[in-house]
């Protein structure tokens, strides 16, 4: 086995656009859910208006990326009102299925094949990434010799997403630590307390869908930016449940249990799919073609996923990070 | 003793009725297709090969019964316009297009069969010139171009919607027997489970499974093997539930773990099974080896395949059993006691946990029936059950959480609701269309069309 | 007296003897008008499936004096807290505080108006300490709003201001060792303490209070008794339910009874509890036999284990 290919491409995933993406919907995600109790399953749907939003904008009507952005974080705030007002009454369990459900009517609308014109259908959108790249400072590839190393497009997008990661951090923490961030987190505990000692719930609620709504839609812009292109696989109901593990295994509540989370997550990840891939890949793998070929090995990744999801959950549900006594997930 | 001897009766004696009814119906499936008149307007036999054929006929309705047309030229047209085969019908009314390439090739693709009309002899005018089939399974298709005066262009809307309604009635049956396991799970552990359309995929394979075992099943000179698969998935589906509970959430339930976290845990399962899944079995689409191509009855306007009317009626069936079960016998009455209130009926001397095993044990086993249903009717792939999770979800919150009536009265708003709402709209927003009704029904009552409204203070 | 002043903020406005000397010339009947109410309630009800659990034809609170609701198990108190207080919506009947009708109006809103409750399965936010409980009770804080939050300089003083009183209050209660530990860690009396402290945060005029003694022990009752009083003594005007006679005669200048989601009796604590009404709908052939000592531990313990077994099913 090749241990360095290994520890080369695990460091790349691990700090690369990818990690930054996932990082940056479950610090979303850490608002709705860590703070405030609401299982928003939909968070996919936010990134994919988002991302549509900045790439039609140039695609269709020959603006530019930041008129995009603009229209992106609006139609979001949209977004997140319009799901919003039915869903927040909700108990909690309605709520995760309404979101997701929300979530996949967005995009069966936006990738049917009545909109493919514009939408570009199953195929998605290209032709918008050259204004970004114009923009990249860095024309040489970076990352340490022998270690690991991003070309210089992949490059530039992270340093734009770990920016980004750093202002969502730095605004969850101020959040956070205010009274405000209190009436969160009372919300998350019992919302029926919260309403007896006259705080308005519904427009808290509604306040703390709209921010994480809108990390979400950092994500979905940095997935444009990331693959040059958009389209509906990028914003499958997957993603949500993996921005969730990213948010527990960092911990939820906690201002940086996404940023390690994302991290801890694409450098796992990456590790098994790369065993997997050499154990099985060349004339006489490790393991037998007859139990495993290249196409169940690129499987192993999710599989070990679903468990490591399943074994954190019980035996660590705070996450790394996170303190148990204040633990946000073992309501009721 | 006595008193867990009797219940232990009753749930023996309802899975063999159960079973019964199972074999019963499902034998129509293999039997008495119908037998169209040779000198009539005749269906063609579709053809068990691995090539995709379009097939079709050409009847003139004004005469009773209908005569063949013969000479008409058909072509198949993909959506972009391009020609990929053409026929002429023959004597008999009918015509046979071979699409070129293999099957896999045409699967998801959509298709429209268009009438020549000039070709058609004077006087006559097609109800209908095209036809717009979309290929999902690797069967032959059959399509049907009734011809009568020139009148309305379309047959009207009310035959469509009977049509609809039959595809709509099959899968609301299907739907219903998956939410009432769902909605069961919920209502006595207060789990939302996620894995739940695992379950689904679960009874498809086994099936498929069994299907594929060397040899073939008999009795009486029929082959009966993929109605021992549907029947095999109920019960090895019974025991892959009991599997998930004592392995995984009685431990968890033991441990106290939130309702919230133990959600999480089910998503992890379902993503571990699904993959566990492809792994095994790839992600193709796959079929039994029987009933893939049937041929339709005609009743009326209406095609109705003998498998679609076994399906309904088998449905309706263990529906009503397994109500029944709920409603009068012992074990059902304290199911019903433990949704309602389990420390309550702990209190009262039910056994919680044996209740929720059988729980756990009925609801897989219908949603594995039902996956393996599905099989039949419209083929399987690994994420035949998380394609439909979300439906079956809207079904039991639809009819509020926990209720049984309300999985099923929720699951038959919902199955016909995507199948007629394609009568106004394009059939790709079918699922949409279901999924904004749910959004609706909980904005008006957030509690469900049936849930009750939970105590404050 | 001055210490206690600056815990409440709340001026004496109403004069608590002339309240209660109106009470003295009023009619012991169901629905009797005061001179002064607070509350006024008409014609509300609420059902449940085919059970009425509410159905109060006219019902005034008078101000400035304590008020007791009682009644049997399922009478409907609860109920008709809720409804009172904008957690459920009733099928008919309006209802209005200080004159201004609260129909529809959303719970949030009537605390905020000074009408404040607690509730009778206690509702602790058992992952925030005990101090962020009680700050979390203070009402109009700059720093709740979205945009100031992120500027701490513009709370900050608030807050300051915010925790002292939360302290005084956490003193009185007896919970102030208990300052920086989870909420989720105290006994079940204490909870009720801790919602009981944490609802005079509010600074409300009106304090509803469900069963807030249930569960708290002998000892403490008595300087729990002691601080009801003194909310009455501050000006504010106390409704509480409750089940222990002995308390409700001791500290309540007015009682209304409930038996099936009617008001069946109300009056002064003595005549109430001398009424015939009373007795059959509720306190059954031996309420005037005091409990012996044996007794009073036996259901305490039962009632403290009733407590705890609640506690541990919520968490
Ligand atoms: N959400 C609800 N759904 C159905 N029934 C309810 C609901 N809430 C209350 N009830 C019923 O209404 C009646 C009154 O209940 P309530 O809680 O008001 O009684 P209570 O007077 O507070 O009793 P206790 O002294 O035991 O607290 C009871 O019979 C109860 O079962
Ligand atoms: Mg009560």
């Amino acid at each position: 086995m090749d241990f360095n290919e290994l520890l080369t491409g695990s460091l790349q995933q691990a700090l690369g656009p990818t990690a930054v993406v996932y990082c940056l919907a479950a610090i979303g995600l850490n608002i709705h859910f860590g703070y405030t109790g609401l299982l928003n399953f939909g968070q996919a749907g936010f990134m994919m208006v988002a991302g549509y939003a900045m790439v039609t904008m140039s695609t269709i009507w020959g603006q530019s990326l930041w008129l995009g952005v603009l229209v992106g974080v609006i139609l979001t705030v949209i977004l997140a009102l319009m799901l919003g007002v039915p869903t927040l009454r909700l108990r909690a369990d309605y709520l995760a299925i309404v979101t997701i459900a929300a979530a996949e009517i967005i995009r069966q609308v936006i990738s049917a094949a009545k909109f493919s014109d514009d939408l570009g259908g199953q195929d998605g959108l290209t032709g918008f990434i050259k204004p970004f790249r114009k923009m990249n400072p860095f024309d040489e590839p970076v990352g340490i010799d022998g270690v690991v190393m991003w070309s210089p497009n992949d490059f530039w997008v992270m340093t734009v997403g770990w920016l980004l990661v750093v202002a969502a951090c730095l605004i969850t923490w101020l959040l956070m630590r205010s009274p405000w961030g209190r009436v969160l987190k009372s919300i998350r505990e019992d919302e029926d307390a919260v309403r007896s000692l006259g705080k308005n719930v519904y427009a808290y609620k509604m306040q703390s869908l709209i921010i994480g709504g809108l990390f979400g839609a950092l994500a979905g812009f940095v997935v444009a930016l990331r693959s040059a292109t958009v389209g509906p696989s990028f914003f499958a109901t997957d993603v949500t449940f993996f921005a969730y593990t990213v948010l527990l295994i960092g911990g939820a509540a906690r201002v940086l249990g996404p940023v390690a989370g994302a991290v801890i997550f694409w450098f796992l990840i990456t590790v098994l799919d790369i065993a997997f891939g050499q154990m099985t890949a060349g004339a006489d793998p490790i393991i037998p073609a007859s139990i495993m070929d290249s196409t169940q090995a690129s499987l192993m990744r999710l599989i070990f996923m679903g468990l490591g999801l399943m074994l954190l959950m019980i035996y660590r549900p705070q996450g790394i990070f996170g303190d148990r006594r204040e633990l946000a997930i073992d309501g009721r | 003793m006595a008193i867990a001897l009797r219940r232990g009766a009753t749930a023996t004696t309802a899975l063999v009725l159960l079973g019964a009814v199972l074999a019963a119906l499902l034998t129509v499936m293999a039997g008495s297709p119908a037998h169209a008149a040779e000198t009539r307007c005749a269906l063609v036999k579709p053809t068990d090969d691995d090539t995709i054929s379009i097939l079709g006929r050409i009847c003139d309705r004004r005469e009773k019964p209908p005569v063949a047309v013969p000479g008409v030229r058909v072509t198949v047209e993909d959506e972009a316009g391009e020609e990929l085969g053409e026929a002429t019908s023959s004597e008999d009314g009918t015509f046979v297009i071979d699409l070129p390439g293999t099957s896999i090739e045409h699967l998801g693709k959509s298709y429209t069969v268009v009438l020549d009309e000039s070709t058609l002899p004077e006087g006559t005018k097609p109800e209908i010139t095209s036809r717009t089939i979309d290929i999902n399974l690797d069967n032959d298709q059959t399509v049907i171009f009734p011809i009568g005066d020139a009148g309305p262009a379309k047959p009207s809307k009310f035959t469509e919607a009977l049509q609809l309604m039959v595809g709509g009635l099959v899968f609301s049956v299907l739907l219903a027997m998956a939410a009432l396991g769902l909605s069961m799970i919920f209502g006595t552990t207060g789990l939302t489970n996620f894995a739940h359309g695992e379950l689904i995929t679960f009874g498809a394979l086994v099936a498929f499974f069994i299907d594929r075992l060397p040899g073939r099943i008999e009795v009486g000179g029929t082959e009966i093997t993929v109605i021992v698969g549907v029947l095999g998935a109920f019960l090895v589906g019974g025991v892959f539930g009991w599997l998930n509970d004592t392995a995984l959430w009685r431990p968890l339930r033991r441990r106290g773990t939130g309702l919230v976290a133990m959600m999480i845990v089910s998503i992890g399962l379902s993503l571990f099974l699904r993959n566990i899944y492809q792994y095994f079995a790839g992600a193709q689409t796959r079929n039994y080896s029987q009933y893939g191509a049937v041929e339709p009855w005609e009743i009326g306007d209406i095609l109705l395949t003998p498998k679609e009317l076994t399906v309904i009626l088998l449905g309706v069936a263990v529906l009503v059993l397994t109500t029944s079960l709920l409603q009068f016998t012992r074990l059902g009455k304290a199911t019903r006691a433990v949704a309602d209130n389990p420390g309550l009926a702990s209190a009262t001397g039910i056994n919680v946990e044996r209740v929720i095993g059988t729980v756990w044990i009925g609801g897989a086993a219908l949603a594995a029936l039902a996956g393996a249903l599905l099989g039949v009717t419209q083929g399987f792939d690994f994420q035949l059950g998380f394609r439909i999770l979300l439906l079956v979800f809207a079904a039991t919150v639809l009819g509020g959480l926990g209720t049984i009536w309300g999985a099923i009265v929720g699951a038959f708003v919902i199955g016909l609701f995507t199948e007629l709402s394609t009568l106004f709209v394009d059939p790709e927003f079918k699922f949409v269309g279901a999924l904004l009704l749910l959004i609706v029904i909980l904005l008006i009552r957030p509690q469900g069309l049936l849930g009750k409204a939970q105590r404050i203070g | 007296m001055d210490a206690e002043q600056e815990v409440t903020g709340r001026t004496p406005g109403v004069d608590v003897e002339a309240s209660r000397r109106a009470l003295a010339g009023i009619e012991p009947t169901p629905g009797v008008a005061k001179p002064d109410p607070i509350l006024v309630a008409d014609s509300v009800t609420r059902t449940f499936g085919g059970l009425t659990a509410v159905d109060v034809a006219h019902l005034e609170v008078q101000r400035g004096v304590i008020t007791a609701l009682i009644g049997p198990n399922g009478a409907g108190k609860t109920t008709l807290f809720n409804l009172l207080t904008g957690f459920d919506r009733p099928d008919t009947g309006t209802w209005s505080f200080n004159g201004t009708s609260l129909g529809r109006k959303p719970a949030y809103k009537v605390a905020r108006m000074g009408m404040v409750r607690t509730f009778q399965l206690t509702k602790v936010l058992s992952k925030l300490t005990v101090i962020e409980n009680m700050r979390v009770g203070a009402t109009a804080q700059r720093g709740e709003s979205l945009l100031a939050a992120m500027v701490a300089p513009l709370w900050r003083s608030q807050e300051k201001a915010n925790t002292d009183r939360a302290d005084n209050l956490l003193e009185r209660f007896l919970l102030a060792e208990k300052r920086e530990d989870f909420a989720g860690s105290l006994s079940g009396g204490q909870r009720k303490l801790l919602e009981m402290a944490r609802s005079l945060m509010t600074d409300p005029e009106l304090v509803m209070l469900d069963e807030p003694m249930a569960g708290v022990n002998p000892a403490l009752k008595q300087s729990l008794l002691g601080h009801v009083k003194s909310l009455r003594d501050e000006g504010r005007t106390v409704l509480f339910v409750e089940h222990d006679m002995d308390m409700v005669r001791d500290i309540s200048d007015w009682v209304v009874v409930m038996a099936q989601g009617k008001v069946v009796a109300e009056g002064p604590p003595d005549t109430v509890m001398a009424d015939p009404a009373v007795v059959d709908a509720y306190l059954g052939a031996h309420h005037d036999a005091e409990l012996t000592f044996e007794e009073e531990e036996k259901i305490l313990a039962e009632a403290e284990a009733e407590i705890q077994k609640e506690a541990q099913g919520h968490e």
